[in-house]
């Protein structure tokens, strides 16, 4: 009988060390990563320089990364646009507010969704691909190859990929808010009957250029910058087999997810907390 | 044991090299020489870690111990920027080819000369159109990379290597998937480059008939060590039962043809 106890307390102490140990080799692994991201952006952000002597190498991936999401970010704003004003309407209508629904759908926009749904769906599209395509030139050891032709791969391939990913976001971002407003407008003063007047009116009257135009913009410009670095550092680090990769694109999008929503809460807190 | 060369007509010496991949050794206190101006073969059975050498030799990877000096440069000591200089005098010829995939063959080759120099376009094309013709891809110039086989993607990855005329190239596994005309103008062009341009060659390779061919001396490495070298008629006429077993391809003999395992006919009933 108490052999038998034993045992089963050893091995219960052993589960429990293992717990822990895991437990520690974990932390000590992300911190760690969490290292190398924070160097890796570092020398990215040298690569600037070397950009601005080869302006077409940014060109192509402002066009890749920016343009090809264009349309994704339109038809996904102009839906966004047209709920949020059916979705008002029913609210605003039990008061009699009706005519405030511009500036509902506009706030609601320009404040919140309009960065935050770009980043997600910008993640989705344009990150999970920077993933892909750098995951893969890993495993193809074109990375490798580079750097024995004496070509930096941070500056000559992520760089310009990381400065496209942050110059698109606040463009696409503004598309988006612009396109969703639009939206808003055909479904509360075309199909509702919502006076168009006061619509924009008092859209223009309560929109502040600073508080809310400039501080969604500084937020689409956070997003995009968190966005592109988690693609390409995701991709740069994965490891260079094909399950690596898919791994790296899926955790690409995840960690975009939930960095962009987290970071949202803190900027709006410091933007409009008080 | 490696004082056979003159010292200055070493381009590459590796002393007491130790790397492994975890806890996995790969090389344990290796030591070779590389002669300047010749074809070095370095052969060895699968996962001897052949490539990792080459690439320790390039400053991709770090050694636990030991050093390697290239033209009197220890490698993993140079800052960046001149390991980086010293980079544009290696070429380096990988397994995969490591062809850029959205660029053509055309801009592939064309890659390191427009990273590199400031030469004018027609001059770039010139130099491409002949590096191609060497290789007998000046016509597959406008293919992508996912249109050639394994072997045309090597011959193209051979033209980017010598672009920008490196005084060495080290050739990892350049006959793997070769036909017999292409391998035979491969073996041809790495001995014509290396008489004609003076360029000092590595070729890690298993397939012993064609290395020993084109190779002025050959280490064979086993088990993170050198165990056997000489020049080709020296490893031919080795008394070594390695050397003997690798080059003659027999299944019996010092070096096990079969993983680490049990005892075959107790894990068979085992179960």
């Amino acid at each position: 009988m108490a052999p038998k106890i034993d045992r089963y307390l050893t091995s219960l102490v052993q589960t429990g060390q293992n717990y822990f140990q895991n437990i520690g080799r974990e932390t000590l692994e992300s911190l760690q990563k969490l290292g190398r991201a924070m160097l890796f952006l570092l020398h990215a952000l040298t690569g600037f320089k070397d950009i601005l002597g080869r302006p077409r190498l940014l060109v192509a991936q402002l066009y890749s990364v920016g343009v090809l999401t264009i349309l994704l970010v339109s038809v996904s704003g102009l839906f966004v646009g047209m709920v949020l004003s059916l979705q008002g309407f029913n609210v605003l209508s039990d008061f009699g507010a009706e005519e405030s629904l511009g500036v509902m759908v506009a706030a609601s926009l320009v404040r919140e969704l309009g960065p935050v749904v770009t980043a997600l769906l910008f993640s989705g599209r344009a990150g999970s691909a920077l993933t892909a395509e750098i995951g893969l030139m890993k495993a193809t050891e074109q990375l490798s190859g580079m750097e024995m032709m004496a070509v930096d791969p941070i500056k000559r391939i992520i760089a310009p990929r990381f400065f496209a990913g942050l110059l698109s976001m606040p463009l696409l971002s503004s598309i988006f808010t612009a396109v969703g407003v639009l939206g808003g407008y055909f479904v509360g003063v075309g199909l509702l009957g919502v006076d168009h007047g006061p619509f924009w009116s008092q859209m223009q009257n309560q929109i502040d250029f600073r508080d809310d135009v400039l501080n969604s913009l500084i937020k689409s410009l956070v997003f995009g910058m968190v966005v592109t670095w988690i693609a390409v550092f995701e991709g740069y680090d994965s490891l260079p087999t094909a399950e690596g990769v898919s791994r790296a694109t899926t955790r690409s999008v995840v960690y975009s997810a939930f960095a962009v929503l987290g970071s949202d809460f803190v900027l709006t807190a410091l933007m409009f907390g008080d | 044991m490696t004082s056979h060369i003159p010292s200055d007509d070493v381009l590459i010496s590796i002393r007491n090299l130790s790397f492994g991949w975890g806890s996995r050794k790969i090389f344990d206190d290796l030591s070779l020489d590389i002669p300047r101006g010749k074809v070095t073969a370095i052969m060895g059975p699968s996962g001897t870690g052949k490539t990792t050498l080459l690439k320790l030799i390039g400053g991709q990877l770090h050694p636990e111990r030991g050093t390697v000096r290239v033209d009197g440069h220890n490698v993993h000591q140079l800052p960046l920027n001149q390991l980086y200089d010293l980079r544009k005098r290696m070429g380096m010829l990988f397994q995969s080819g490591a062809l850029l995939s959205d660029l053509t063959v055309f801009e592939n080759v064309a890659f390191p000369l427009r990273e590199h120099t400031r030469l004018p376009e027609s001059m770039i094309r010139t130099l491409v159109l002949m590096k191609l013709q060497a290789v007998g891809l000046r016509g597959a110039r406008e293919l992508k990379p996912t249109q050639l086989s394994g072997g045309m993607a090597r011959r193209v990855a051979l033209a980017r290597a010598i672009a920008l005329d490196p005084m060495m190239l080290m050739y990892d596994e350049p006959f793997t998937g070769q036909d017999p005309i292409s391998m035979g103008v491969l073996l041809k062009l790495i001995s014509d480059l290396n008489k004609e341009l003076g360029l000092t060659s590595i070729v890690v390779s298993h397939d012993v008939k064609e290395t020993a061919e084109i190779a002025d001396y050959i280490y064979l490495i086993s088990d993170g060590k050198v165990v056997g070298q000489g020049t080709p008629e020296e490893i031919e006429h080795s008394e070594s039962e390695w050397v003997k077993q690798f080059m003659y391809g027999a299944a019996d003999g010092p070096v096990p043809f079969h993983y680490h395992a049990p005892d075959y006919e107790a894990d068979l009933l085992g179960a």
